[in-house]
């Protein structure tokens, strides 16, 4: 009794010293400072808030798709058919406003053809809950994105930036600021607020965590997967818009391997694709984290496959770190393997 | 404390990994000559991982260097305008002299080169344009109508004047190709190929497998098909390598535009699947980017219609009008490479 | 002598690749009906060959899903070692299809290990493992070949017949086709009849319970994960013999494909639930897809389309066809 009592109190002591250090917010703070940092030092341009802007604006494209998909990997489940959303409902935004639709009602157009499309990745989903969200959303990835190259063929569409506020959408700044970082960082707030400050926030976690317990104890899980899907849909409506609004023309086959990425962001901000695990501050931190190390190792001209690699291994290398302790602590505590994959 | 050095270990091989990523890509110090290497110039490709493209950039960066500046190559991860567009702004932030680029997209670059332009930066076109309002001018490897033409004729030659041919595509999205295909289908409204039957045009999205199968249906589905003119390496390549496989050499015939050094296998002297196809240098295309955007920041080139410059190599290039409203310079026709000459230039490019 | 037959009856009508074989045969007639010419000796044999690559690539990842895990790395692996195989062939360090082969195999199975040590070691779920050293392969593919082909005049001739003609089965098969049948084979022995095969199975279905029962677990992840890389890379070998050409962007966005085809041939993404033969059927549905596609004479640009919405079709039966066997089976209990 005595010894498990001290050693209770061991483990204890070295969480709050160490943990700090190995919390993967703060790592990835660290991680974050460092980058720029090294982004400074080692380009006399990286500073330059007009241009880091402009580079800023090019990812939160994409990086608006983190919010949801945080919501879906904390259910435990996993979109892929992000990418072919925004484009399905790019296409349509397109279209209908080349079909002669006020650029008001196209932009409708697209973010009730984005929340479809989700709806419809829910609905399969809740409806033959045996199947697996990858492998359904693998199928409407190859659908959607089928849809949009029935409507467009070879042709793409175009005109888009003649409508001026629509060009300002993406482009318009309040001093060096642009718009779009103000939605971001506004919807990065409603997003984390949800997820850690109400009941339905819980609820995500109670299903990601076990989703039989969370069914028994009352949470309606299905409508809330439903709810989710959809939400992921309608954020991918809002992503095309602003991807409409930067090009100003659009083919069926952009945004391609967007769902990677949005996963990746989602991932090295510490949310786990098992479920139920990860905190929404660490999705935006490392959305700006991947974007910036980039956007400053483009600045010197390293070759873009290096930086893919690069990527790749901090991915790697910041998931293992708090692994090291928590396999540690995991086998001082008692002997039983720490559940893994 | 062994967690703490965890941490700074991985920390230090990010760094690693950087710092030796970093004089790879680095550009390489200029040659001294008469220029000042305070100058740079980029070069943005297609993509990566392509020998056409590697090429073209070669090309570039050994004309910028003999005339005594700095050369950035750039190949997009993806071959994607938002790649192509990350990369512009980091040369536009990075204040470059003149930026060539291979488009992916005519249109989606505008905003992007023209944010550039009004940052003093010269940008010309090449391969593969971008609309006249995001350019100075175009460099194009050879003008489209040629192409249609060459292909065209080729067509005509290799069916003796009548019946069914298909065309074997990248990309449905392709605009380059798109462009030469449309080109070709207007000239073949014309009498002298007026017996000539275009069944399908199939695209193979320049992948082994998807052109293969697509290849196999056209000879499934069109039993009397003579002639499949790919304007695609990897189209014609894969097409010819059908072809051979099944014995077909002589009774359905391939033509189009493609790498030599990945056609060699199929063309030469006895049965081969293609007897002869087109292409032009893709170091001759980089090249000419260099010399024009040299031309341009020195002042003596704004791209304007009719203007002319000698460039190091000695040729004359011209300024002329392009098919979309803007200007070109064309740097001659498409290049045939037949039997006799696929041997030496396999180990080119 | 009937009890026999109704047993066996009672065995079809509940098994998983009977559903499966059901949806593969509709697709069939179904195109056989627009094109005559898609159920005759010739376009299945060319079929088989040109997707002998997916299908063997499928067995690799079979056996990753069915541990509970996921390798999406397999296509950049594929391309890595593919291409490092070729360097060397085309530089001459070996002239035989053999070795290059072997070589390539080796090649991939480095790769498979460094995955699995990630995995095992590093602790990380196998999808973050896997989306991270798909960058680092493929940026690796892009280093070693310098942005350049391997064009099909640098192999040697020797390889290059070896992916067109029978001679391994003494005439019967096309080579990879064959040797994609042995891997078969061999593989649907190991599942099942192997103690290595069942505990494939049981780290799967209950790695606690495979724990406690003494299965050293992260051996099996370990061996498993080298064994996918392995056959990543004699698809690496396989492809490059077939196209003649290795190209640093080969195989891109294939394990989606793998995927598609080990999950429509009913192998559970929990791990533990899953058969070869399923992953076949699984296979040649993803490979008949491919095939039928330009033969059915539709629009070029509706094949996506209907690529998707075959594939969603096609899980959606096999669940409810599943639920009717279930109902049937407890209905047939209950009496």
């Amino acid at each position: 009794m005595a010894t498990q009592n001290k050693r209770n109190i061991v483990i204890e002591k070295e969480k709050s010293l160490k943990s700090l250090f190995l919390r993967w917010e703060t790592l990835l703070i660290v991680l974050f400072i460092v980058v720029n940092i090294m982004n400074a030092s080692i380009s006399k341009n990286y500073l330059n808030t007009a241009n880091l802007f402009t580079a800023i604006s090019t990812f939160l494209v994409k990086g608006f798709i983190a919010f949801p998909m945080a919501y879906i990997l904390v259910l435990g489940d996993i979109d892929l058919s992000v990418g072919s959303t925004v484009a399905l409902s790019a296409t349509l935004l397109g279209v209908s406003y080349n079909a002669g639709l006020p650029m008001g009602a196209a932009i409708v157009v697209a973010l009730l053809c984005g929340t479809l499309c989700g709806l419809i990745n829910g609905i399969i989903l809740t409806k033959f809950t045996e199947l697996a969200s990858m492998i359904v959303t693998l199928g409407t990835m190859t659908l959607y994105r089928g849809i949009a190259e029935m409507i467009l063929g070879s042709q793409s569409t175009g005109g888009l930036q003649n409508v001026t506020w629509f060009y300002n959408l993406y482009y318009a700044r309040i001093g060096a600021v642009p718009y779009i970082f103000i939605v971001f960082c506004v919807l990065a707030i409603a997003f984390g607020f949800v997820l850690h400050k109400t009941t339905f926030g819980r609820y995500l976690y109670a299903i990601g965590n076990n989703r039989v317990v969370a069914r028994y104890s009352g949470i309606p899980v299905q409508t809330i997967r439903l709810i989710c899907f959809t939400l992921v849909g309608f954020v991918c409506g809002i992503s095309a818009i602003y991807y409409a609004s930067w090009m100003g023309t659009v083919r069926f086959d952009i945004a391609t391997g967007y769902e990677l990425e949005a996963i990746s962001m989602v991932v090295l901000g510490g949310i786990s694709t098992a479920g139920g695990k990860g905190n929404f501050p660490g999705t935006v931190i490392s959305i700006f984290t991947i974007g910036l190390l980039k956007y400053g190792l483009g600045l010197i001209n390293v070759n873009s496959q290096t930086i893919l690699m690069i990527i790749g291994a901090i991915l790697i290398i910041v998931v293992t770190i708090p692994n090291i302790r928590v396999q540690k602590s995991a086998t001082k505590l008692s002997k039983t393997p720490a559940k893994s994959c | 404390m062994k967690k703490l050095i965890a941490i700074v270990l991985s920390l230090m091989t990010v760094f690693a990994l950087v710092a030796c990523a970093q004089p790879a890509a680095a550009p390489a110090a200029a040659a001294p000559a008469a220029g000042d290497a305070s100058q740079t110039y980029a070069i943005i490709t297609k993509s990566a991982g392509n020998p056409y493209n590697e090429r073209e950039a070669s090309g570039f960066e050994e004309a910028i260097k003999a005339a005594g500046y700095t050369a950035i190559i750039k190949h997009p991860a993806e071959i994607t305008a938002e790649a192509q567009i990350t990369l512009i702004n980091e040369l536009v932030a990075q204040g470059v002299s003149g930026i060539a680029v291979a488009a992916n997209d005519k249109d989606a670059l505008e905003t992007a080169l023209k944010a550039a332009m009004t940052a003093g930066i010269k940008v010309v076109s090449l391969d593969s344009s971008v609309n006249p309002a995001s350019r100075m001018t175009h460099i194009n490897q050879a003008g489209v109508q040629q192409v249609a033409q060459a292909l065209a004729d080729a067509v005509l030659d290799l069916t003796k004047g009548e019946g069914d041919w298909a065309i074997l595509s990248a990309t449905s999205t392709a605009s380059n190709q798109n462009a030469w295909i449309e080109a070709q289908k207007e000239i073949m409204k014309g009498d002298k190929y007026s017996k000539l039957n275009l069944v399908e045009v199939a695209y193979g999205d320049d992948e082994y497998q998807k052109s293969v199968d697509q290849t196999q249906a056209l000879l499934q589905n069109y039993p009397n098909l003579k002639v499949i003119c790919a304007p695609t390496t990897v189209g014609i390549a894969a097409a010819s390598k059908v072809i051979t496989d099944a014995g077909l050499q002589g009774k359905v015939i391939v033509t189009g535009l493609g790498l030599p050094s990945e056609m060699a296998e199929f063309m030469g002297s006895g049965d081969v699947a293609c007897p002869y196809m087109f292409l032009w240098n893709p170091i001759d295309v980089g090249r000419v980017a260099a010399y024009a955007l040299v031309e341009m920041v020195n002042g003596s080139l704004t791209g304007e219609l009719g203007q002319s410059f000698t460039a190091a190599n000695g040729t004359t290039y011209t300024v002329t009008e392009a098919g979309d409203g803007g200007t070109e310079i064309i740097i001659g026709p498409p290049f045939a490479f037949t039997a006799d000459n696929i041997a030496e230039w396999k180990t080119v490019y | 002598m009937q009890s026999q037959m109704k047993s066996l009856l009672k065995k079809l009508k509940s098994s998983r690749e009977l559903s499966l074989f059901l949806v593969l045969a509709i697709i069939c007639v179904a195109v056989q009906l627009r094109n005559n010419s898609f159920l005759t000796a010739k376009t299945i044999n060319d079929m088989l060959k040109n997707y002998s690559t997916t299908i063997m690539l499928s067995l690799g990842m079979m056996s990753v899903l069915l541990i509970g895990g996921i390798d999406i790395s397999v296509a950049s692996s594929l391309a890595f070692s593919g291409m490092c195989a070729s360097l060397m062939m085309r530089d001459g360090v070996y002239s035989s299809t053999l070795v290059m082969f072997l070589v390539s195999v080796g090649i991939g199975m480095l790769c498979g290990m460094l995955v699995g040590l990630v995995i095992t070691q590093g602790k990380v779920l196998p999808i973050i493992a896997t989306l991270g050293l798909t960058n680092i392969f493929r940026g690796a593919t892009y280093i070693v070949s310098g942005s350049r082909w391997v064009s099909a005049y640098q192999f040697q001739s020797t390889f290059k017949q070896f992916a067109q003609t029978n001679t391994l089965s003494f005439g019967l098969v096309n080579n990879l086709v064959f040797i994609t049948i042995v891997c078969y084979a061999v593989f649907f022995v190991i599942m099942k009849w192997t103690r290595f095969g069942r505990r494939i199975y049981a780290v799967g279905s209950n790695p606690e319970a495979a724990a406690v029962s003494g299965i050293n677990i992260n051996g099996i992840k370990f061996v498993v994960y080298s064994m996918a890389g392995a056959f990543a890379g004699l698809t690496g070998a396989m492809y490059t013999a077939l196209y003649a050409s290795a190209q640093s962007d080969m195989g891109m966005g294939m394990e989606m494909d793998v995927i598609a085809a080990c999950v429509i041939g009913g192998v559970s993404l929990n791990g533990g639930q899953g058969s070869v033969v399923g992953v076949l059927l699984g296979a040649l549905t993803m490979a008949v897809i491919g095939k039928a596609l330009p033969l059915i004479g539709v629009s070029q640009f509706w094949q996506t389309a209907i690529k998707g919405l075959i594939i969603l079709t096609a899980i959606i039966i096999n669940v409810l066809t599943q639920r009717m066997m279930r109902k049937n089976a407890l209905k047939e209990r209950e009496i």
